[in-house]
């Protein structure tokens, strides 16, 4: 379903600040794999899902979606292949347009926006069913602007966006990381519940071992823009935060990292 | 009692000056307000609005078409400054400048299309000898002939048309865009293509004043579009301040703008009536828009500690 091989970037190439985000990342993920990224600031997680989503061109190797070579594509017209929620909760959802309109946008993902009405009643009754599955106590505020929403709510909702018009791949960018520890647990839960119910094709990248390990059939992990460890399976189910640190050492050279991981 | 008596008289005028600055008000609402960018080529394409309807009127061009090449015209420079913006990565209030400086010279060369010298300041044209869409002649008068007519069918035919395209597909997209251009190209909107067409429908409605304002006035010139954008953005934003508590419908938020512009030019000759100099106009007028915008940020940092106190009470 996704298929990158050997995509390289590189920031503010030949300054002081020069960055070398990915060095050579390839990694294939088959129809419904479910698969956590993980590894310590700066190690490329959150670049390798930019590059996917096409928020820059990456300097060498392709990407493709689906059989789709995507490598050259702008966002915008990747996003057709695309659901994405962001860290930021300001950042997945339009705050001044209303929680129904956000919905009518995300169902309109991928085509062609012409002069049809931008939402039809028997959209809005969907969308009433689909927050009231939901359960958090949206359905009644359908036209409420989705600015007076939590941060919780406003990931929940993109999640539900992200998943509206299937995607062929989905991207979850450290998506709890700004929330606090129970409405984190309620909005993993809930992606679990979309990616299984819908099938779908995942790339989650998160801080936290234990849920890197918790979910989905496979884990990799990245370290100096590279993956290190990939792991699926048996092997997956099996694992241990504590193997899962030893495995990082070997590979690094070094436990440098391994306070800033376990703490996250 | 004489002082207020030759107020009232003048209120037609302002109403009219109103109107007419409120359509080019809808079109800054348009970029300032639903696509957060604040676009200074309206200074320009107001006048240049004028120069072309008027030019064409002269010329023997029905006015209706004259009024809408106009309109096209703005949308013209509208796509300049997007262009300006999304394809060179000029910054947005920097494109708009540039387009508004080159259509200064533009505008004179419009009206001075035909003449030998090639360039002209100002083109009058004459409601006795054309058939134009308002003038201020009848202002006061009683009838069908009277502009405040017209243009009130026209603000209200403008307000219905944005009220139906912002509620289409495309439309969505370019709120969308307003509101959050991350967000909206992961839903796969170009938010360039929706800056642009948003500039040019704001430019082309700036065009449609400032053809109507020269025919009120019986005269395109070059400097009518001076100041243009801080006219507009007074408008709103009185608009804003006095009716956003009781106007949630966006239709009602254009109205807002408009009744905005309205206020604004009955504020003005109340001035003038007190005896403030013309010459001293912008002045007040920047004056007014500087204290109106400051508004907000001063109620968040001088009377924070009542909002936080509020803040703490819902939580």
């Amino acid at each position: 379903m996704l298929e990158i091989k050997e995509i390289h970037k590189t920031f503010n190439a030949g300054t002081v600040n020069e960055k070398r985000a990915l060095q050579g990342v390839s990694l294939t993920l088959e129809d419904g794999d479910f698969c956590t990224v993980i590894g310590g600031n700066g190690a490329g997680k959150s670049t390798m899902l930019n590059a996917v989503a096409g928020t820059w061109l990456v300097d060498k190797g392709t990407i493709s979606i689906g059989g789709a070579d995507v490598t050259r594509l702008p966002e915008h017209t990747r996003a057709a292949y695309i659901g994405r929620v962001f860290q930021d909760p300001m950042l997945g959802t339009a705050p001044t347009m209303q929680i129904v309109e956000n919905l009518a946008l995300a169902a309109r993902r991928g085509q062609r926006r012409g002069l049809r009405w931008g939402i039809t009643a028997a959209e809005k009754e969907r969308y009433h069913q689909m927050l009231k599955n939901l359960d958090l106590g949206l359905e009644d505020r359908l036209t409420s602007k989705v600015g007076l929403l939590s941060g919780g709510q406003r990931q929940a909702l993109t999640l539900l966006m992200a998943s509206l018009k299937k995607p062929k791949l989905l991207l979850l960018d450290e998506h709890t990381a700004a929330l606090d520890p129970r409405t984190a647990a309620k909005v993993l839960a809930l992606s679990d519940k979309i990616v299984a119910e819908n099938q779908l094709t995942t790339l989650m990248v998160t801080h936290n071992m234990r849920d890197a390990i918790a979910h989905g059939n496979r884990l990799i992990m990245m370290y100096d823009g590279k993956i290190v460890i990939d792991v699926s399976g048996e092997d997956k189910k099996k694992l241990t935060v504590h193997q899962l640190l030893e495995l990082f050492n070997q590979v690094s050279g070094s436990d440098e990292a391994n306070d800033k991981l376990l703490l996250s | 009692m004489e002082f207020l008596t030759a107020l009232l008289k003048s209120m037609p005028g302002a109403a009219g000056q109103g109107l007419i600055w409120g359509i080019m008000a809808i079109g800054v609402y348009i970029t300032y307000r639903i696509l957060d960018v604040a676009d200074l080529t309206v200074d320009g394409s107001l006048g240049t609005g004028g120069a072309v309807c008027v030019l064409l009127a002269l010329n023997g061009v029905n006015i209706w078409a004259a009024t809408l090449c106009a309109i096209l015209a703005g949308m013209l420079a509208g796509l300049v400054t997007g262009l300006f913006h999304t394809r060179c990565g000029i910054p947005a209030i920097l494109s708009g400048i540039l387009t508004q400086l080159a259509l200064y010279s533009i505008n004179l060369r419009i009206m001075g299309w035909g003449t030998g010298v090639g360039t002209q300041a100002t083109l009058a044209i004459r409601v006795d000898n054309f058939q134009l869409l308002v003038s201020s002649r009848f202002i006061r008068s009683v009838g069908l002939n009277n502009p405040l007519l017209f243009l009130a069918v026209l603000v209200a035919a403008v307000i219905a048309a944005l009220y139906w395209f912002f509620g289409t597909e495309l439309g969505c997209a370019l709120r969308a865009t307003g509101s959050n251009p991350s967000m909206s190209r992961a839903q796969g909107i170009n938010t360039d293509t929706a800056k642009v067409l948003g500039l040019m429908i704001s430019n082309g409605l700036v065009a449609l004043s400032g053809a109507l304002l020269a025919q009120y006035q019986g005269a395109s010139s070059v400097d009518m579009g001076r100041g243009a954008i801080v006219i507009g953005l007074a408008a709103v934003i009185i608009g804003q301040v006095l009716f956003s508590r009781v106007f949630r419908n966006f239709a009602l938020k254009l109205l807002s703008a408009v009744i905005g512009s309205i206020i604004y030019y009955i504020v003005i000759q109340i001035v003038l009536r007190m005896g403030l100099d013309t010459n001293d106009l912008k002045l007040f007028t920047a004056l007014v828009v500087a204290v109106f915008l400051s508004i907000p940020y001063w109620k968040n940092h001088y009377f924070s500690k009542t909002a936080g106190k509020g803040g703490a009470a819902c939580a």
